[in-house]
């Protein structure tokens, strides 16, 4: 009884005033994110599908949507208790678990890039049940590590152990499809929420070294595919495969470079009109912002970045809920490794995986994933505050 | 939270604050540091040069005469990339296509690869250029071939025609002049290599060979650029920067047309001549040229071939006979690449010669049938006694053993085998005063060196040889083991480096190893004839703009004065004219209105040709004229043509005839190709419809 009534006052006040513990700094941000990114992905495809006969807006509008259904998702995310959330949790993992187990299976899965990452949905829709299977990762992780068994301040090590198995079956699952770059992502994101979970040393340490060796040992005996690996050696050759990746990593570097300080202005960029590099909606899109916004445009957005990234990480600290805090720690982890992974890749830092910059790239899983993940980070927000 | 919490977040925070300065860094780097470097790369990639091509500049001789110029052709094409699809890789289009232009499939097939494809030796008339550019097959098809291959685009799948500006090579007053005025072709990888700094573009045609090649960086022009800017489909999406082409300017050359064919017809006559005789006349070469400015005024090689066979398309054959033994390699410009012994024309020098070692030349010699130098016995020419007679008539007559006395004392007197430590040299002192072995710096390609042999070349011969001839019963094949060469090897072997008494005699009648080109011994018959000066010899007088202006001129350098006295040159004069008037060259001249002076030259070649039959000897004719006031020279060589005078000089004859515009021995008035006795300074006026004069 008293539970229900608990949740009706919870509804209750956030009904009352939706906009109540809304972070206006991150919000700004993000929003600003997101404008940029429509007009980013509609310079990376106005021109081509101009020239090619196709409905020029094409991507423009599907990405409208997008965000739209993101924010929707973002604003349900916030407003409903995230206590409430962890109820749930166990069945966003469930359908995750089944989401990713079904990609595998030849008929249902579909294959973009190399990776057996998609579900193909009647009327073209696509879904990537990898983009919500981190928001279920961690919300599971961090309910497993916040509720303490014991009276202890520190998670044990049966916690964390049970932790890791929640992270590890659909970490297996993408390495099956192969997804490498989401599966850097996610360990990243465990390791953090191990760390900050105050879980004993040895385990973040343990789980380092055995990131590193699993990196090794899945290199070396192919449970990493060709195609990974072919990636991974134009990473540090770029000659070696001069017509496949690394032909996209040289143009990606090459718009990205020929910006300059100020860039050739929005819609003007002739590599991006040119679309000599390939998926510049999608996974290469800050290629866009390079060669149109120069340095200072796409600076811009990495302190945009940056913004949402320091308001995540004060608001871990204000909040008292260890829940809360380590679900904040993992979005936050989620965020920067995946938007480190994406823009590293387009500037040569890192090795070419196939994932979508939060907040910019075009894509649905992924943007709705990205927006829920800043939902959270509000929820947490609002009610530390209130 | 408990402190490590609190710590580990914070280490989180400082992790990722790292890791997005890691990509301001590495953005910064990109767009700033190296930008400039991608704004290239990107540059590159989106934007596609159309080039269209300048009008050439036109090549004309001193009056104006265009000696090359530009003409519109019909082009048929094949692009390679499109008949490389065809499943049959193009052979059925190719068949097609030869039977239309009615040529041989074997040429279509062979035009259309590139160079590099072929195997050495079999790439005649393959395709120097790229892969991308449409290869031409005929630049001279006519319109309804042309038209027949637009309509029938099935048929013809990856051929295409169209207009193309082509060099041509007009042949106005007969000229040929193939080898001085060269061809133009694609420009091939080689070129783009060589041309640091150049800025060549793919389509260009460019100067390939003779003053096409010299004046290459004038006659080009600018071509125009428009810059497309594709994308990845090169679909055209932007209109770049465009620049008109910038026609190539003019070259005004110092050879005057008339001239010009009549030399090439003399020299065809000679050669024709010395066969008639029973010599193989395998080759030759004839040059006029103004000894008071080093200008050249003719220049014909033998044999030639067609300028315009290029432009045409060269059938495999025609390309493969250019560089034919059989054919006496007509690539060649025997005027500035054939070497031979100058034989008696040489004895001007030994003039010099003897006059600085003290001769008296107006006494009198004694002109044996042979003398003995050392233990051999060294014959006069046809083993004649002409018994005594004066220095003067010994030229007139070309006596050799007068010289092998002379030059036998000499050597003896420089301390024989045992030189002594500043030996008087004379002989080769007079020689080295006619910068022999220095080029004349002409400005046409691939000129050779002249070779002297004294005793510096000896000393060098001896350096790259030592080890064969002492060595030579491991290093000589079996054939060269006979008695004779054994013997011949050890006496080089010992004393290889030094100047022996037959060497001395030889070099002093101009055989043995002294080799000159045609264009050498001109330059020496001009410093004869001048007074002493060696002329750099230029055949390019001026670079003109299409709109008149003068952009340069070439002037041909003084390039040193002979050692001989005025005295002595003064008696080389009147020798020289001797010869004509009484001497070897009086039949050849006999009855010729104006004072020739020359010198005939009868050179004997060593060794076998490709028949089996013995070379016959190389007969030369160097000349200088008018005698009292001179001011042209012409030289004539026949490489196996007999006699130095009946096959020579008579061809000589008949150059004189036009230049001084002389029929059956009297002088027709405005004949004459200079009517002021001196070519023109003037430059011309440069149209391509300027037609020779008209001799009356």
């Amino acid at each position: 009884m008293s539970q229900i009534h608990a949740r009706q006052r919870l509804y209750r006040r956030s009904r009352s005033s939706i906009f109540h513990g809304f972070d206006p700094i991150l919000s700004a941000a993000v929003a600003l994110l997101l404008v940029i990114g429509t007009l980013l992905v509609y310079a990376a495809t106005r021109d081509w599908y101009a020239r090619n006969g196709l409905d020029p807006q094409y991507y423009l509008k599907r990405h409208v949507i997008n965000i739209a259904i993101g924010c929707l998702l973002a604003y349900g995310t916030t407003v409903i208790d995230y206590r409430l959330l962890r109820a749930y949790t166990p069945i966003f993992w469930g359908l995750g678990v089944l989401g990713l187990a079904a990609v595998l299976i030849p008929g249902l899965g579909s294959t973009v890039n190399g990776a057996r990452a998609w579900i193909a949905l009647p009327g073209g829709f696509q879904i990537q049940p990898a983009e919500l299977a981190k928001i279920a990762i961690i919300i599971g992780m961090s309910m497993l590590l916040s509720e303490r068994s014991h009276d202890s301040d520190e998670p044990s090590s049966r916690d964390v152990f049970q932790a890791l198995v929640i992270a590890g079956l659909p970490v297996l699952l993408i390495i099956l499809q192969p997804d490498m770059g989401t599966v850097f992502i996610i360990s990243a994101s465990v390791v953090t929420i191990i760390a900050v979970s105050g879980a004993p040393s040895r385990w973040v340490a343990g789980l380092l070294i055995v990131a590193v060796l699993g990196a090794v040992v899945a290199t070396k005996t192919g449970v990493i595919s060709e195609y990974q690996i072919k990636r991974l050696q134009t990473f540090v050759d770029p000659t070696a495969d001069a017509q496949g990746a690394g032909y996209q990593l040289r143009q990606a570097r090459i718009a990205v470079g020929s910006g300059g300080l100020f860039g050739t202005g929005l819609f003007n960029g002739p590599q991006t009109n040119g679309r000599f590099v390939p998926e510049q909606q999608t996974d290469f899109i800050f290629t866009v912002a390079g060669e149109e916004l120069g340095f200072l445009g796409s600076g811009f957005i990495l302190l945009l970045y940056l913004i949402i990234l320091m308001r995540g990480f004060s608001i871990a600290r204000r909040t008292s809920d260890p829940f809360g805090r380590l679900v904040t720690t993992g979005v936050i982890a989620w965020f920067a490794f995946q938007l480190f992974e994406n823009i590293g890749m387009t500037l040569g830092l890192m090795p070419m995986t196939g994932v979508p910059l939060p907040f910019l790239s075009y894509g649905g899983s992924s943007m709705f994933a990205t927006l829920i993940g800043f939902g959270l980070l509000q929820n947490v927000h609002a009610r530390s505050k209130g | 939270m408990n402190q490590r919490s609190r710590l580990n977040l914070l280490v989180v925070q400082i992790l990722i604050i790292s890791l997005l300065v890691a990509l301001f860094g590495r953005l910064f780097y990109l767009q700033i540091a190296a930008g400039p470097k991608y704004r290239d790369a990107a540059l590159s990639i989106q934007s596609r040069d159309v080039v269209s091509p300048a009008t050439r500049g036109l090549i004309v001789d001193s009056s104006g005469t265009p000696l090359a110029l530009n003409k519109v052709g019909l082009a048929i094409t094949i692009d390679r990339i499109a008949i490389d699809k065809q499943p049959d890789k193009g052979v059925a289009v190719m068949h097609r296509l030869s039977k239309l232009l009615k040529l041989r499939y074997r040429d279509i097939y062979q035009n259309t690869r590139l160079c590099g494809e072929l195997a050495k030796g079999q790439r005649a008339g393959c395709w120097t250029g790229s892969r991308y550019q449409p290869i031409p097959i005929t630049k001279e098809a006519d319109p309804d071939t042309a038209l027949q291959i637009v309509e029938r685009s099935d048929q013809f799948p990856g051929v295409d025609a169209a207009p193309i500006a082509i060099r041509n090579y007009p042949g106005l007053a007969g000229v040929n002049a193939a080898h001085v005025l060269g061809y133009v072709g694609p420009l091939t990888d080689i070129d783009l290599a060589k041309g640091q700094g150049k800025a060549y573009f793919r389509s260009e045609a460019i100067g390939k060979s003779g003053l096409e090649i010299t004046y290459d960086a004038y006659l080009r022009g600018v071509p125009g650029i428009r810059t497309l800017i594709v994308d990845r489909k090169e679909a055209i999406t932007a209109q770049g920067k465009s620049t008109a082409p910038i026609p190539g300017n003019h070259l005004v050359t110092s050879l005057d047309a008339r001239l010009q064919g009549a030399v090439e017809v003399a020299l065809a006559d000679a050669i024709k001549r010395g066969r008639a005789n029973g010599n193989t006349s395998d080759s030759g070469a004839a040059i006029v040229m103004d000894i008071r400015t080093g200008r050249i005024l003719a220049i014909a090689s033998y044999p030639t071939y067609d300028p315009n066979a290029f432009e045409k398309g060269l059938t495999v054959e025609q390309a493969s006979d250019l560089f034919s033994e059989k054919k006496s390699v007509p690539a060649l410009s025997r005027a500035l690449q054939g070497l031979f012994a100058p034989a008696s024309t040489f004895k001007s020098v030994s003039v010099i010669a003897a006059a600085a070692a003290g001769y008296n030349l107006n006494a009198t010699y004694n002109c044996p049938a042979e003398v003995q130098v050392g233990d051999r016995a060294f014959q006069n020419f046809e083993s004649k006694s002409q018994g005594t007679m004066s220095m003067k008539k010994a030229i007139a007559v070309s006596c050799d053993t007068i010289w092998y006395r002379i030059a036998f004392d000499e050597w003896l007197r420089d301390g024989g085998l045992r030189p002594k430590n500043k030996p008087s040299d004379y002989f080769f002192k007079a020689a080295q005063s006619f910068n022999i072995t220095q080029r004349v710096g002409i400005d046409l390609p691939s000129e050779s060196s002249s070779r002297l042999a004294d005793r510096a070349y000896k000393r060098s011969w001896y350096q790259q040889n030592k080890d064969f001839y002492c060595n030579y019963k491991d290093r000589a094949t079996k054939a060269q083991q006979t008695p004779f060469l054994v013997l011949l090897a050890k006496e080089n072997c010992l004393d290889g480096d030094k100047i022996r008494a037959g060497d001395a005699v030889n070099f002093a009648i101009g055989q043995g190893e002294t080799v000159v080109t045609p264009l050498k011994l001109l330059q020496m018959y001009a410093a004869i004839g001048n007074g002493g000066t060696i002329w750099q010899m230029l055949v390019g007088k001026a670079i003109v703009k299409t709109d008149g202006t003068v952009v340069k001129t070439m002037t041909p350098q003084k390039l040193g004065t002979l050692s001989a006295t005025p005295a002595t040159l003064n008696f080389l004069h009147e020798a020289l004219r001797e010869v004509v008037v009484s001497g070897t060259g009086a039949g050849a001249f006999a009855g010729f209105p104006i004072p020739v002076s020359g010198k005939t030259g009868t050179a004997e070649v060593f060794g076998r040709n490709a028949n089996g039959s013995l070379k016959d000897n190389t007969s030369w004719f160097a000349s200088y004229a008018p005698s009292n006031k001179p001011r042209f020279a012409v030289v004539m060589m026949v490489s196996q043509g007999g006699f130095g005078a009946s096959t020579s000089g008579v061809g000589v004859r008949k150059i004189y005839e036009t230049l001084f515009g002389v029929k059956a021995n009297t002088i027709v008035p405005g004949a004459a190709i200079y009517p002021e006795g001196k070519p023109p300074t003037k430059l011309p006026k440069i149209s391509p419809a300027t037609k020779p004069k008209e001799s009356p």
